[in-house]
């Protein structure tokens, strides 16, 4: 019983890390029409960057902001400089260049700090907390909860709550009459590029603690992770991405903790087939069969 | 007819240049012929009915797995029995691995397929990928096969009557290239017949071929099975040269690698794909050449990496302005006119 | 139409296949006429070696042939063995067998070693087994604990290095039980060979139910947190760790922040203390005092080897940081000086798998090398080593393992002569 708790609520939180990246993958997708298959090698530059940071100043936070404007900026750059030139004929050009950015990203990455995994610390203790002597998640694991949390609210305000939330939304289900109504289409793609990798940059950064350290594949297994998260969820869904992040977290805990961790992926992979077999649309998007 | 006088002719070409080699460089061509035929069938899948597979790399462990545990097991099976001194205990265990590596990768390219006929773009590129990542544990879960020591296959050494003649490694070369021209003419054969026209016609509109009669999932998995099966072929030809089948020959980068021979070749054209193979077989050979010069720090920042650096900008290159990759150099090949092509579905 | 459509594809093809000769054919040499013995003439002896310098496997081990290349300099340096300098080359595998594969073949017929020395990991050298054998390459001292290498009759010219994983964890358990008779000891390890070696030890020790938990872990997945969790909630005391250096830094981080001290008892392919300092941070490092290891060669500041070692560390290795990689990598150079100098003034292939069987090397260990025709891997004692007060040395405690388990055994330290160069006859 014990043991469940503790894997619960460790699942919960490495799920928190998986919903927010799958929310970042949900958020290009909403706004572009595209899985964007870069998006961990993009989400693991901006850490570089706040370690470099981090180490410069001692400061946690500063590396943190670091990351945040890294990530908004490289996405921004990505989309305005490569993905605007990828021709739109063929929706598989799109992935093939993804893939490209991610060889030069990663074999850049180790030409220029090494393969070593470099140790990056949490700011928080990651002692689990005890209530009534059963350990439940740390004050670090707390943390990621909360900023999960918080960045995902944030992101719901600005999508239903604002006019530049409407014109996003409007731009990415309906370009062409958007265009005629006056919203910028291309500036709402790029915007959702910004969003997108600063939160995947987010959710990379508050990975690598719980890891080995940092390294230029630290987040590849995230990344195919969360995109069986936002699968399941359903691409289109952002409350879909937060649901099912939270569950595959706790789906790879359990497996791990009774099973081995050898298990762990090819469990993914199952429930990732099952869902593309049984619902590829995601268990939460409203809208019928996808094609792009 | 003519395809088979052609498939011989460039095989014979083929065999014939393994005797301008040394052992080493047969050896490459042996490694690059295997990477070929999983090329091949990965650039028809692509270029033909639009479906991108990640994981052309574990289609290839696959074909590895069932070659090296099916010709390890006739191998033993036959042993002390008369069969065994003959040919035949050279033949038998050869032709049985191969038979075993289209057995295993077809049966995974057939579940993979009906799962691509159902899917489109991003989201079978995201399960092939999965399959990719869950490849070691899958190993290490599934008996038999050995963890990531990996199983060994049986060493196939060159027949008396040609041991005077040529080397182990130039005899692996032979076999490589026939493997592959077996994996690699049916593909040719396809592409030019109906089977090639229905999948154009899915991939270029599948509501219209549905209206033609073209059930577009069958279309789709059967692709992603011919396919599999070359690959499958092309991972016999690599169990055949090293003798050996490990998860951690067939990681993510490998099969990217895939990916990036078929891009830079020209996505569809089997010529390109042999470039691409080549390319991406000699390529980390020759920068580990040229970083061996280099200081020893910078030289072990470049190895492994420079090329892959490399392979990604020529990939993005050429997706953005050359989508017919190298294979374009060569004269083009007009595009099927509309007429023909809903002519032959019907 | 269709004509059309097919001629162009052969052309591309028979381009290709062109193209394809041409590109191979245009850097290929004739094979130079074979040398009596490959890699030896009257003065260089030529060996080869593979390594992960690139990828994720190098921060661990990309360290070792530097230092066994710069013990190699120290013997040039002071006149080579039997009057030969030994060249040694290193090709990077990144720890990928299919790399494996094609550097191996490439030491072999390009650059035509003597013998593959030290080829490092299990799965990468087990994929270039059988063709060592089957060219008859001298496959001497492979970096591994697997008991793969041990197969005489199988590859009479294969030689491990390691004491292999079953010794070590056997003596760590034995350890953990002569410490503390009410030990409740625990597993973790790699999900291959090396994790299940040190189970099989472990349970060799304290019996096949005496295994509190055991859990594994995958190199792709970096968080244990759920292992140490359930191995936390099994009550466990000792922890036996079948781990490389980054996972073992991972395993005792991990535990530290659940507020858990256990003891750590763990292989000596992850417990070398100055690697696992620079993975936890120096602020984190104490939570290493205590740390239980064993080994089987001099990794001690007290011993003269250790003294040499740096002296050749700094001379020829540019001063690298000195580690257990680098007394391994130059032990693992003295171990096939040794060998060479055993193996005649003549040396063929031959006479060293001859030299090396006729259990005449001593070695550098804490005991001297048990190899002979029947057994191919040489350590079968392993000596306790203990973190204190942020140094790690031997205690004086030892085990020998057989079939029968782990026995205490005494320390016996092959003595430094000569500068550390293979004395020839």
């Amino acid at each position: 019983m014990e043991r469940l708790v503790f894997l619960l609520s460790t699942g919960l939180a490495r799920g928190a890390v998986l919903a927010l990246f799958a929310l970042s993958l949900v958020i290009v997708y909403r706004a572009a029409r595209v899985v964007n298959f870069a998006q961990a090698a993009l989400a693991v530059v901006p850490v570089y960057v706040a370690f470099a940071i981090t180490s410069a100043t001692g400061s946690y936070w500063l590396g943190l902001a670091a990351a945040l404007a890294t990530g908004a900026l490289l996405g921004t750059v990505v989309e305005r400089r490569l993905m605007r030139l990828v021709p739109q004929d063929n929706p598989l050009a799109g992935i093939i260049v993804a893939i490209g950015l991610v060889m030069v990203l990663q074999a850049g990455l180790a030409i220029a700090f090494g393969p070593d995994h470099r140790p990056v610390h949490a700011p928080f203790p990651q002692r689990p907390l005890e209530v009534g002597g059963v350990g439940l998640m740390s004050p670090y694991d707390l943390f990621v909860l909360v900023v999960a949390a918080v960045v995902m609210g944030g992101l719901a305000l600005l999508f239903n709550r604002t006019s530049l939330g409407l014109q996003l939304r409007a731009a990415a289900f309906a370009p062409e009459t958007s265009r005629l109504l006056g919203v910028r289409v291309p500036r709402m793609v790029t915007l959702g590029w910004t969003l997108s990798i600063a939160t995947a940059a987010l959710a990379a950064l508050l990975l690598v603690p719980t890891g080995l350290g940092l390294d230029p594949h630290a987040a590849d297994v995230l990344f195919v992770n969360a995109f069986a998260a936002a699968v399941v969820g359903g691409l289109d869904s952002p409350a879909g991405a937060l649901v099912a992040g939270l569950s595959v977290g706790v789906l790879v805990a359990l497996v791990t903790g009774y099973a081995s961790a050898a298990a762990a992926p090819p469990a993914v992979l199952a429930l990732l087939t099952v869902v593309l077999l049984v619902r590829p649309q995601g268990l939460f998007a409203a809208r019928e069969a996808r094609t792009a | 007819m003519r395809l088979l006088l052609r498939a011989g002719l460039l095989t014979l070409l083929a065999l014939g240049a393994t005797f301008l080699l040394d052992p080493y460089r047969n050896y490459q061509l042996a490694t690059a012929t295997g990477v070929f035929a999983a090329v091949a069938g990965l650039t028809l899948l692509v270029g033909l009915t639009g479906q991108l597979s990640l994981g052309h790399g574990v289609l290839m462990a696959a074909g590895g797995y069932g070659y090296a545990l099916t010709a390890t097991r006739v191998e033993s099976a036959i042993e002390g029995t008369p069969v065994a001194d003959g040919v035949g205990g050279r033949l038998l265990p050869l032709l049985a691995g191969v038979a075993g590596a289209l057995v295993t990768s077809g049966l995974l390219g057939l579940l993979l397929g009906l799962a691509a006929a159902r899917l489109r773009g991003p989201y079978l590129a995201g399960l092939t990928l999965a399959l990719v990542i869950a490849l070691p544990s899958a190993a290490s879960t599934i008996p038999g096969l050995a963890g990531e020591q990996g199983v060994r296959a049986p060493f196939v050494p060159v027949p008396d009557t040609l041991a005077l003649l040529i080397a182990t490694e130039q005899w692996h070369a032979w076999l490589a290239i026939l493997v592959a021209a077996c994996a690699v003419t049916p593909l040719v054969a396809l592409r030019a017949g109906r089977a090639g026209l229905r999948m154009r016609a899915v991939h270029d509109d599948e509501t219209a071929a549905r209206l033609a009669g073209v059930d577009p999932g069958r279309v789709k998995a059967g692709a992603f099975v011919l396919s599999s099966l070359a690959a499958g072929l092309g991972g016999a030809v690599l169990a055949i040269v090293t003798q050996q089948v490990s998860p951690g020959a067939y990681g993510l980068g490998f099969s990217l690698l895939l990916v990036v021979a078929a891009v830079i070749g020209g996505l569809g054209s089997l010529g390109g794909a042999a470039i691409g193979a080549v390319l991406v077989t000699l390529l980390p050979w020759v920068v580990d050449q040229a970083t061996a010069a280099l200081p020893a720090d910078l030289g072990h920042r470049l190895q492994g990496n420079l090329e892959i650096a490399l392979f990604g900008v020529v990939v993005i290159v050429v997706t953005v302005l050359r989508p017919g990759g190298l294979a374009r150099l060569f004269p083009d090949r007009k595009p099927f006119p509309s007429h023909v092509l809903s002519n032959t579905v019907r | 139409m269709r004509t059309a459509s097919l001629s162009s594809p052969r052309s591309v093809g028979t381009a290709a296949v062109l193209g394809l000769t041409a590109a191979t054919a245009l850097s290929a040499c004739s094979t130079p006429a074979a040398a009596e013995v490959p890699g030896v003439t009257d003065d260089t002896v030529v060996i080869g070696t593979h390594q992960p310098l690139t990828g994720p496997a190098a921060a661990g081990f990309a360290s070792i042939s530097a230092a066994t290349a710069a013990y190699f300099d120290h013997v040039n340096a002071n006149g080579g063995i039997h009057g030969r300098e030994i060249e040694y080359v290193v090709k990077d595998d990144g720890y990928n067998p299919a790399n494996t594969q094609t550097v191996v073949r490439e030491l072999v017929q390009e650059d035509e070693v003597f013998a593959v020395v030290n080829g490092l990991g299990t799965p990468t050298h087990s994929s270039v087994l059988d063709y060592l054998a089957q060219n008859d390459v001298p496959d001497l001292f492979v970096a591994s604990g697997s008991l793969t290498w041990d197969q005489p009759e199988e590859y009479p010219n294969t030689f491990g290095f390691n004491a292999d994983y079953v010794t070590e964890g056997a003596a760590l358990a034995q350890y953990a039980l002569d410490t503390e008779p009410d030990a409740v000891v625990c597993v973790l390890g790699q999900d291959d060979d090396f994790g299940e070696g040190i189970l099989a030890g472990v349970e060799l020790a304290v019996g096949a139910d005496g295994v509190a938990s055991s859990q594994t872990y995958s190199t792709a997945d970096q968080d244990v947190t759920a292992q140490i969790g359930a191995m936390k909630e099994a009550g466990c005391t000792h922890n036996v760790l079948g781990t490389i250096n980054g996972f073992t830094a991972l395993a005792v981080g991990t535990a530290a922040q659940m507020d858990w001290f256990p003891r750590w008892h763990v292989s000596s392919s992850g417990a070398d203390h100055p690697t696992l300092v620079e993975y936890l941070g120096a602020d984190v490092a104490p939570v290493l005092e205590g740390l239980v290891s064993v080994n089987y060669l001099p990794n001690s500041p007290s011993s003269e080897w250790y003294e040499l070692f740096s002296r050749i560390n700094d001379e020829y290795n540019d001063g690298a940081p000195y580690t257990g990689n680098t007394t391994y990598g130059m032990s693992v150079g003295y171990q096939f000086a040794e060998a060479l100098a055993a193996a005649g003034t003549d040396p063929t292939r031959e006479s060293i798998v001859a030299a090396i069987e006729s259990g005449e090397l001593q070695g550098n260990g804490i005991a001297p090398l048990t190899y002979s025709a029947e057994d191919h891997l040489a350590h079968r004692t392993v000596r306790i080593a203990v973190v204190t007060d942020g140094v790690q040395d031997f205690t004086d405690e030892a085990y020998t393992v057989s079939e029968a388990g782990a026995t205490p055994a005494e320390p016996a330290q092959v003595p430094l002569e000569n500068e550390g160069i293979p004395v020839t006859e």
